[in-house]
């Protein structure tokens, strides 16, 4: 079974490759292959950022979708011919692949959108492209009145008898039981690894499930399988669109990005940069959010008029959010420390 | 003879021998020969936790399937052709469906809410909804129902070739129904239960979404290690070990079983 997925990732590279190359086939002088994740996100970007963009630039972007982009970009640039120009990926991976040369450095003197961003939303390597958040998610069934409102209160099982659920994978999860132990949302990094696998171990009794895909973590809360959960922002927010009676905060929630990078030897670099720059124009990130629950990364967004106050307040990074909420520091987890944090969890889940 | 044999001999290859071996030297080879992978597996804690809960659930799985699938064997084998078609209709039609799709029935059924809990609780049986799911015991119970007929098939392969003259030769020498189930029928079939033990057996070892959908996250099978693997140490080299050491488990259990009978009644030919 494993040998066949281990297969199948392989040839999913090699066939994606190919189809890359085919659909570059009617070649015209200024074109990007663009990868996102697919799916509805995809789709959102497409309408917001995408086609205004081939519009305004006069060129043609071709896209490309794969649920984890990173194996199939470190073969690409491995091949020495990568098809790809543009990924939209984990922050944390555009890192990585800077630190091992498949991601290209960024000049931003050509990227001025970027520029004049916030310093700690872009990196040497990648330009933050749109924010979502690992906020505290729980159903209003089981507290109608006093809901829990912060990772203390997560953590506080006497106070908030109730199911837990968290989910499967160190980021976020370290943060929260960080902050549950008293640590200020924006004196978080370093992480106090000890300490917070510590803390950890205080909860792991009263967690149900950890939870490995974000519409699990829906569906958990959903049919009342717990009463509270750490979960993304969008997943609750659509839940509570379809008339769940669940509800989450902001505070003290976890703001998480992906970003965008070019991969190294990228076929048309030139054009991918002018494309970088103008996914992060002010106007169309401030369309994203019309078409989903995710947050522009470009601050100058809020400034456009474009997104609605009601909107703005279910926005992630809306500045009133952004301020209760800490910013993850993916520097910090693609560093040694981070790396054997990561590690230390598979073992963590095993006890 | 072998002009006859090569465009099979060539898919083998290409399908089976070349991606093994690719798996088996990045498994070695990172940017020169190291045995790091293997070092690993052998002293991380993390990777003896999973091989033996994966080796526990296995034969947990292998011995349940066992328990419930010889009467149904037994009574497809014995009742009229058309109630034995029947009866293996029945077996081999969730086998259609996909394991996704089971696997989130078995949710359906198991969760808090689920159907299970909802009738129990209504007919007064208990007060708090059972702990079904999200834990081995519906990681069990999901792998069970998904593998069930790989124990049942083989098993009634072999039944139906069992004479039933034989049965009727120990009664007329005196044993009764149970005796000579006993001591003629019970052991002709033994081919059979070692048959679909060891597919049984073999396949929960490789079993990865019902761990990773019903496991609650604390179930951790090999095959969970390998994606976690490529996660974390970001390269397949990590992965590839621990493939080739389950896939060299399987290969000593095939040979184990193959020295009791010959490994084409295992695959179920003949």
């Amino acid at each position: 079974m494993m040998i066949a997925s281990l297969c199948r990732r392989a040839l999913l590279g090699v066939s994606l490759s190919a189809l890359a190359t085919l659909s570059s086939l009617p070649a015209s002088a200024d074109q990007i292959t663009f990868v996102s994740q697919g799916g509805a996100y995809q789709k959102a970007q497409t309408v917001a950022i995408l086609d205004p963009s081939a519009k305004k630039l006069g060129i043609t972007i071709n896209q490309d979708s794969i649920p984890d982009a990173w194996p199939a970009v470190k073969s690409q640039v491995a091949s020495g011919k990568p098809t790809w120009d543009v990924v939209d990926m984990p922050t944390g991976n555009c890192l990585r692949g800077g630190e091992q040369g498949v991601v290209e450095k960024l000049d931003f003197a050509k990227l001025p959108n970027a520029a004049a961003m916030p310093e700690a939303y872009r990196s040497a390597y990648s330009v933050t492209y749109e924010f979502y958040s690992s906020v505290l998610a729980f159903s209003r069934k089981k507290f109608p009145d006093a809901a829990p409102s912060s990772w203390a209160d997560f953590w506080d099982v006497k106070k908030f008898p109730g199911r837990r659920a968290l989910r499967n994978h160190p980021f976020a999860t370290l943060e929260a039981a960080l902050m549950a132990d008293g640590v200020a949302p924006d004196k978080l990094y370093p992480l106090d690894v000890d300490r917070a696998f510590r803390k950890l171990e205080e909860i792991k009794p009263n967690i149900t499930v950890w939870w490995t895909s974000g519409a699990q973590s829906a569906q958990l809360l959903n049919d009342g399988e717990v009463d509270m959960v750490m979960a993304w922002n969008g997943r609750v927010s659509a839940l509570m669109g379809e008339g769940a009676k669940v509800g989450f905060t902001f505070n003290q929630g976890i703001l998480q990005s992906t970003s965008l990078c070019i991969l190294k030897g990228a076929p048309n670099l030139a054009t991918a940069e002018r494309f970088v720059n103008e996914a992060v124009d002010p106007v169309h990130q401030a369309n994203l959010p019309l078409h989903i629950d995710y947050g522009p990364a470009n601050p100058k967004a809020f400034d456009t008029g474009v997104i609605k106050p009601e909107r703005v307040a279910q926005l992630p990074s809306a500045p009133d959010n952004a301020s209760k909420q800490a910013l993850m520091s993916y520097a910090w987890w693609s560093s040694p420390a981070g790396e054997a944090a990561e590690k230390r969890w598979v073992s963590f889940m095993q006890k | 003879m072998l002009a006859l044999a090569l465009p099979a001999l060539l898919v083998i290859l290409l399908l089976i021998v070349l991606p093994v071996g690719w798996l088996a030297w990045q498994s070695v080879y990172h940017d020169g020969f190291t045995l790091e992978n293997y070092r690993r597996i052998w002293s991380e804690d993390i990777y003896w936790r999973s091989f033996a809960l994966t080796f526990q659930i296995s034969l947990l799985v292998t011995l349940l399937a066992l328990l419930l699938g010889y009467p149904i064997a037994y009574a497809a084998s014995v009742a009229p052709k058309r109630w034995g078609i029947v009866i293996l209709a029945l077996v081999v039609l969730p086998f259609w469906t996909s394991v996704l799709v089971r696997a989130y029935a078995w949710l359906a059924l198991l969760q808090r809410t689920g159907v299970i809990n909802q009738v129990l609780r209504q007919l007064g049986v208990i007060d708090e909804p059972l702990a079904l799911v999200h834990n081995t015991f519906g990681t069990v119970v999901a792998t069970l129902h998904i593998l069930l007929p790989f124990m049942v098939l083989p098993l009634y392969a072999t039944m139906q070739q069992i004479p039933r003259d034989l049965m009727q030769a120990g009664a007329s020498l005196g044993a009764g129904p149970m005796l000579a189930f006993w001591r003629i029928f019970l052991p002709l079939s033994l081919p059979g239960v070692l048959a679909g033990s060891t597919l049984v057996f073999v396949l929960t070892l490789g079993f990865y979404i019902t761990p990773e959908l019903l496991g609650g996250g604390r179930t951790i099978m090999i095959s969970m290690l390998v994606s976690r693997n490529v996660e974390l140490y970001d390269q397949w080299g990590a992965a590839s070990a621990v493939g080739v050491v389950l896939l060299v488990a399987v290969g000593l259990i095939f040979f184990a079983v193959s020295r009791f009978i010959p490994l084409d009644r295992v695959l179920g030919q003949k």
